[in-house]
């Protein structure tokens, strides 16, 4: 099991980056922390012809405080995302997550960026991203944009990053700071992808009720979904009132659940209730 | 034999300069281009453990590296584990508790062990077993793994 | 049995105590020497091009591309071998009409299942090998496929081999008393159930490796084989390629979990020995986990509808079933895939006394991989039918599980007698074990526990097993059926000039510590320290002839033979000294490697001095005097087919019945092993076979499509148990040495994995039971707990 034959670039500079993936790009790959693209390769699953190593990209691993948010480089690793403290003052969430992803060794190398990039539907970081209102950055020699997260997961491995963009960063805006957040996954052992999962946020503080949640669900389908019925079944109810919550953690029906090797997509459904209610009733 | 690349990085703590195909895995690269064979591949997808080993302080899966990317970086392996202060240790105790049987995982439960002393340190079996969980072991069925890095944290306590 | 005395009880003993092994420190400082980690001059690396389909002809393979690709040398396909392989076929004739094609290494006309080697490609590196690989052409004209074993017999299903009538390899009944009575008694509660046990893999951390290389000079071919059984792979590679045995070298060293996958003869490694032989060259081929969960021979696999009639006072009055089980196209070579279903019809029930029992198995043909031995051989599935029904039955009567088993597991004084099924039974102590399994884990304390947690909802369950494990086989489990597969092991004892103790033995070392208790039971009967024996295991050419390691013999088998070669080297040496000394052997003994006086212990001489007087100052010698100081004996169990060992087994388990995951919070066994050689040893055996058998009750399946795909074929789809997952395990044992030896060791290596997925199965059960659920379907999935509880939802 070893990768094919490619050809590997070390650039030492954004645009540098940039001017590489501009030719042939669906025939080249960044390559960030690799621990999804490597393993893909060693299957033969993927064979770029141009491995782009981001390693060299220093402005990609900077965490840096801006005007309006948190901008995380694509290249953070997981660890470092767990380790640094400007990331748990913008929100709770990442400590939450983070000792679910993979395991050490792994979030030692597995990166923010490689993992919004891949899009791989069990991850959780898109889903923290949508739940937290992030965005995320893509650069080509076009120009820059900023995505909503969102807007950006299409299916699976599918995003809207076109194949000559290369992803900067993830932002974080300033509001994430005053959202409370809930998190729960079912693995069926520890740091496996999930079976299910969730991500919630809402700016439920003051009034004790839930206001506006964003309910993000990952595992279940090709893409992180959002349940919508929920999150509108949730507006107003009492943050304590745990009939309600389980009533509303129920409403799934508007969503399509995929089934996976192990699980139908009854099943599916069933666990990504339980949940969001187990989510809700922590947060 | 495809396009190359010449690294220099320091394997357990010896300055090495090769030529090494781009394709080329760390483990690989290790086992095959170093002979240091401690290092061992258990499924080069990533899942198994086995091939972990420190990448300038840090475990990773030395089968999802390149060896181009450990270019101007420090790498250690079994072979450079030192034998001294922890690791001495858990040496010890894994042959104490038996925390081995036919020692395929051990090289990579070994760096994890040292790693979860050094970042976390507590005498946490559920910790413990939370950090060893992207180790497979076939033939111990873990507990005494965990036992002997019980043993190493707390008589490093009683110190 | 012979003469032999021994004292267990010495202060000196080193049987018995939990001995660090010295050799794996080794593996510690990364100093092991696996397979993979040899390099050999001139070695080309070989990648098996495997079928893509279950089951079809192959129309054509065009391999000129591959032959033109970077570094490959040369490229083979199942007509190049033709002529240079001698065929194989896996039957054996005391399993009567077993039925098997010949199987060539690499497929010829045909291929009959998605992993079957097709063609290989040599190549300088491993990676170029792939490479090329991708450049064979090969057209099959894909035929039906035959995948789900509950249909391959029906009379529309296609035949997988011209010429046979049916799918059918082999089927057996076992019919003992009146059976149909028992059940059409109406005093007697029936229950009855349908268990379905997933197909699952051995998935060693080291996959299969082998190099071979040939000396044409002297027509000399030497296998390093990641492997259980040197001296059979010896006599396989000699027959199967045209060499003369003793020409035939098999060298196993470090061997990174075997667990039974290793103990076969398999397609690949015979082509690469035959390709070695072709070329003049050391070919090296080591599986990747993909290839490894293709072809490494799969497991289990069993459908089995049985029913146990209980009497109102909770007397097992019979019990009865039909178990079919699918074993892929082949019958695996040498030791046959009927085995398995021989074990499930010869084992069930019998920890217990049963009179009218009835059991038959048939074994089918389907286009999978192969299944065969993996560890514990038919053990869960034989345990789990009894053993579950009985709680269930016990359930129904309202009666304990664990007074249901003072009520019918045999008695500890009731031996030597026979089980259901007419295996011979002698030196049990289920009894005993129960009740210390009882006083461990505290049964009453949990029973409340349980009642308690349920008022919030939470659902635990307790369950247990009564197990036997087949350990120690005599030849009546191989050899008789005409197998190269030696019951027998030997032991070569020799004393060193340097007073050094070198021990060569015929059973291998998987890590489970042979070479550690072999230099323990050495050093004990010499009375030497435990640090001057080092051990010789793994290689034909330096080893006494035998089996090597399966059936839980190596401690059993093995450890007697190293007893009794240690035993005649400790006579040689005492004649010896007392020559030297002028006194009677019987008056001298040895202590600390010393020759020393048998009452007094005043030392007379050290064993070096004695050895160095034999070997270089025989001058010193009378004439008449011809000292030997190295003794070779062997030994096989002759008064049973096997020696069985029992335990008991308990499972406490938390079912969250929103989610159907299981966590187990805790497990309990305890083992009766005869002698225990090494402790800390022997525990560790048992908790990593507990965590096999959890991995099997809970988590481990091999997923197959209606094509016959096999599904999950990487570590992250296949899931195998984790640290995180698994509970503490505590052992305990009862010691019941048999007499069949001097040492009464019985294996050890397969108890925790035949008995763990019942006593799983029935905690997730009495977790499950009150809300009017059970599951008898292994792996128990979340989605088949949630299946089974959301059936019940419907029914009421």
């Amino acid at each position: 099991m070893k990768a094919p034959e490619f050809t590997y670039e070390r650039p030492t500079e954004i645009s540098e980056a940039l001017a590489i993936i501009a030719q042939d790009a669906h025939e080249k790959a960044f390559l960030a922390g690799g621990q999804s693209l490597l393993p893909m390769m060693n299957f033969r699953l993927a064979a770029p012809k141009t491995l782009i190593d981001l390693g060299g990209l220093k402005d990609l691993k900077e965490i840096v405080a801006v005007e309006d948010g948190l901008r995380i480089g694509a290249t953070v690793t997981y660890s470092e995302l767990g380790a640094s403290a400007l990331v748990s003052e913008f929100s709770q969430v990442f400590d939450s997550v983070l000792p679910h992803i993979a395991h050490s060794a792994i979030r030692n190398r597995g990166t923010i960026g490689g993992s919004v990039a891949l899009a791989d539907p069990a991850a959780e970081m898109p889903a923290v991203l949508i739940a937290l209102g992030a965005s995320v950055e893509l650069a080509s020699q076009r120009g820059t944009r900023f995505v909503p997260a969102d807007e950006f997961f299409h299916g699976l491995y599918l995003t809207e990053r076109s194949d000559d963009e290369l992803v900067l960063s993830v932002f974080i805006p300033n509001s994430s700071r005053s959202l409370s957040t809930g998190f729960y996954e079912l693995a069926r052992r520890h740091g496996d992808y999930a079976i299910a999962g969730v991500c919630i946020s809402d700016d439920s503080r003051p009034s004790g009720s839930f206001n506006a949640p964003k309910v993000v669900l990952f595992g279940v389908s090709d893409r992180p979904l959002r349940a919508k019925s929920v999150e509108e079944s949730l507006v107003g109810v009492a943050r304590n009132d745990t009939r309600k919550i389980r009533s509303a953690s129920e409403a799934l029906s508007d969503l399509v659940f995929d089934s996976d090797l192990h699980n139908s997509q009854d099943t599916k459904q069933r666990l990504a209730s339980v949940c969001v209610r187990r989510a809700l009733e922590a947060m | 034999m495809g396009q190359t690349k010449k690294i220099k990085v320091m394997v357990n703590g010896e300055r090495i300069e090769r030529d090494v195909a781009v394709r080329t895995n760390l483990s690989d690269f290790l086992r095959n281009d170093l002979g240091l064979t401690g290092t061992h591949v258990g499924c080069e997808h990533g899942v198994c453990g086995a091939c972990t080993v420190r990448v300038n302080g840090q475990t990773v899966r030395s089968c999802l590296m390149l060896a181009v990317q450990v270019d101007d970086l420090e790498v250690t392996t079994i072979e450079g584990l030192a034998d001294t202060g922890p690791v001495s240790a858990l040496r010890d105790a894994f042959l104490k508790r038996n925390a081995l049987q036919c020692g395929y995982c051990t090289p990579g439960m070994l760096a994890s062990a040292v790693e979860y002393i050094e970042k976390i340190g507590e005498p946490d079996r559920k910790k413990i077993r939370e950090h060893l969980s992207g180790n497979y072991c076939r033939c111990t069925g873990y507990q005494s793994i965990v036992d002997a890095i019980c043993d190493v944290i707390q008589v490093g306590t009683e110190k | 049995m012979t003469g032999v005395k021994f004292d267990f009880d010495k202060p000196t003993k080193l049987i018995g105590q939990p001995e660090a092994r010295l050799d794996a420190k080794r593996l510690l400082h990364g100093r092991g020497r696996f397979v993979d980690d040899i390099q050999l001059p001139r070695m080309l690396h070989a990648y098996f091009i495997r079928s893509p389909i279950a089951h079809g002809k192959i129309v054509s393979i065009n391999t000129s591309g591959a032959m033109d690709a970077d570094g490959v040398v040369n490229v083979f396909t199942g007509k190049d071998l033709e002529n240079v392989v001698e065929p194989y076929v896996g039957v054996l004739s005391h399993l009567a009409g077993l039925r098997s094609p010949p199987q060539a290494p690499v497929a010829i006309d045909c291929v009959k299942w998605q992993g079957e080697p097709v063609a290989v490609v040599l190549a300088h590196s491993r990676a170029q090998a792939e490479d090329a690989a991708e450049l064979i052409e090969i057209e099959y004209d894909e035929l039906p496929a035959v995948v789900d074993m509950e249909k391959a017999l029906d009379e529309s299903c296609p035949l997988i081999h011209a010429g046979y009538d049916s799918n059918l390899a082999w089927q057996r009944t076992v019919d003992v008393g009146d059976v149909s009575s028992a059940f059409s008694n109406p005093d007697n509660f029936v229950v009855k159930k349908r268990f379905k046990f997933g197909r699952h893999t051995g998935v060693t951390l080291e996959p299969r490796t082998s190099i071979a290389e040939y000396d044409p000079s002297d027509d000399q071919l030497t296998v390093w084989y990641s492997g259980q059984a040197p001296h059979m792979m010896q006599f396989i590679f000699a027959k199967h390629l045209g060499l003369l045995e003793e020409n035939v070298r098999v060298i196993s060293q470090d061997v990174g979990g075997s667990f039974g996958i290793k103990v076969h003869t398999y397609g690949d490694e015979v082509a690469v020995a035959a390709i070695a032989k072709l070329l003049g060259r050391p070919i090296k081929f080591t599986a990747d986990r993909y290839e490894s969960f293709m072809s490494d021979i799969h497991a289990r696999d069993h459908v089995v509808d049985a029913r146990m009639a209980i009497s109102a006072s909770g007397q097992i009055v019979g019990l009865e079933f039909d178990d079919v089980t699918g074993i892929g196209p082949y019958s695996m070579y040498p030791r046959t895939s009927a085995i398995e279903a021989n074990q499930v019809l010869n084992l069930t029930g019998a920890p217990y006394v049963i009179p009218n029992y009835r059991a038959t198995s048939k074994v089918v043909f389907q286009n999978k991989n192969l299944m065969c031995q993996y560890r514990a051989v038919g053990h869960p599935i034989a345990m789990a039918i009894c053993d579950c029904l009985l709680e269930e039955a016990a359930a129904h009567i309202q009666m304990d599980p664990v007074e249901v088993r003072r009520i019918n597991l045999m008695a500890d004084n009731s031996y030597p007698r026979t089980s259901a099924s007419g295996m011979k039974l002698d030196e049990l102590s289920h009894q005993a074990a129960l009740n210390k399994l009882i006083e461990m884990m505290d049964y009453n304390s949990l029973r409340a526990d349980q009642l308690e947690q349920r008022k919030d909802g939470v659902f635990r369950g307790i369950g247990f097993v009564s197990m036997v494990e087949v350990t120690n086989p005599s030849p009546m489990f191989y050899g008789i059926g005409g197998a190269p597969i030696a019951s027998q092991d030997g032991a070569t004892v020799r004393l060193d000039a340097g007073g050094g103790i070198h021990v060569s033995s015929s059973v291998t070392e998987q890590g489970q510590g042979t070479n550690a208790i072999l230099a323990q039971i050495v050093a004990d009967v010499l009375g030497v320290d435990l640090a001057r024996v080092k051990v010789t295991t793994g290689d034909t050419k330096t080893t006494p002839y035998g089996g090597g390691t399966w059936a839980s013999r190596g401690a059993g088998i093995g450890g007697e033979a190293a007893l009794l070669a240690a035993n005649a080297l400790k006579e040689q040496i005492l004649d010896a000294a007392s020559v030297i000394l002028q006194a009677k052997p019987s008056e001298l003994d040895i202590k600390n490697g010393q020759v020393v006086d048998a009452k007094t212990f005043v030392e007379k001489m050290n064993l070096s001095d004695l050895a160095r007087t034999v070997y270089y100052r025989g001058n010193e010698l009378p004439d008449e005097a011809k000292p030997e100081l190295v003794a070779t004996r062997h030994y096989r169990v002759t008064d049973a087919p096997f020696v069985f060992t029992n335990g008991a087994m308990a499972a406490h388990v938390e079912v969250d019945i929103e989610t159907g995951f299981v966590k187990v919070l805790d497990f309990w066994a305890v083992e009766d092993c005869g002698r225990v050689i090494n402790p800390l040893l022997v525990d560790e055996q048992i908790r990593g076979g507990v965590v096999q058998g959890i991995g099997g009750a809970l988590y481990e399946e091999c997923l197959y499509s209606d094509e016959g795909q096999l599904l999950n074929t990487s570590l992250a789809d296949y899931l195998v148990p984790m640290a995180s997952e698994m509970p503490d395990i505590h052992v305990a044992h009862i010691e019941t040495p048999t007499k069949s030896s001097v040492l009464g060791a019985k294996g050890a290596g397969e108890a925790g994995t035949g008995g763990a997925p019942a006593a799983v199965m029935n905690a997730v059960n009495d977790a499950l039971r009150h809300l009017g659920v059970t599951i008898y379907q292994m792996p128990m999935t979340p989605e088949r707990i949630l299946s089974a509880l959301a059936e019940t939802k419907t029914d009421n």
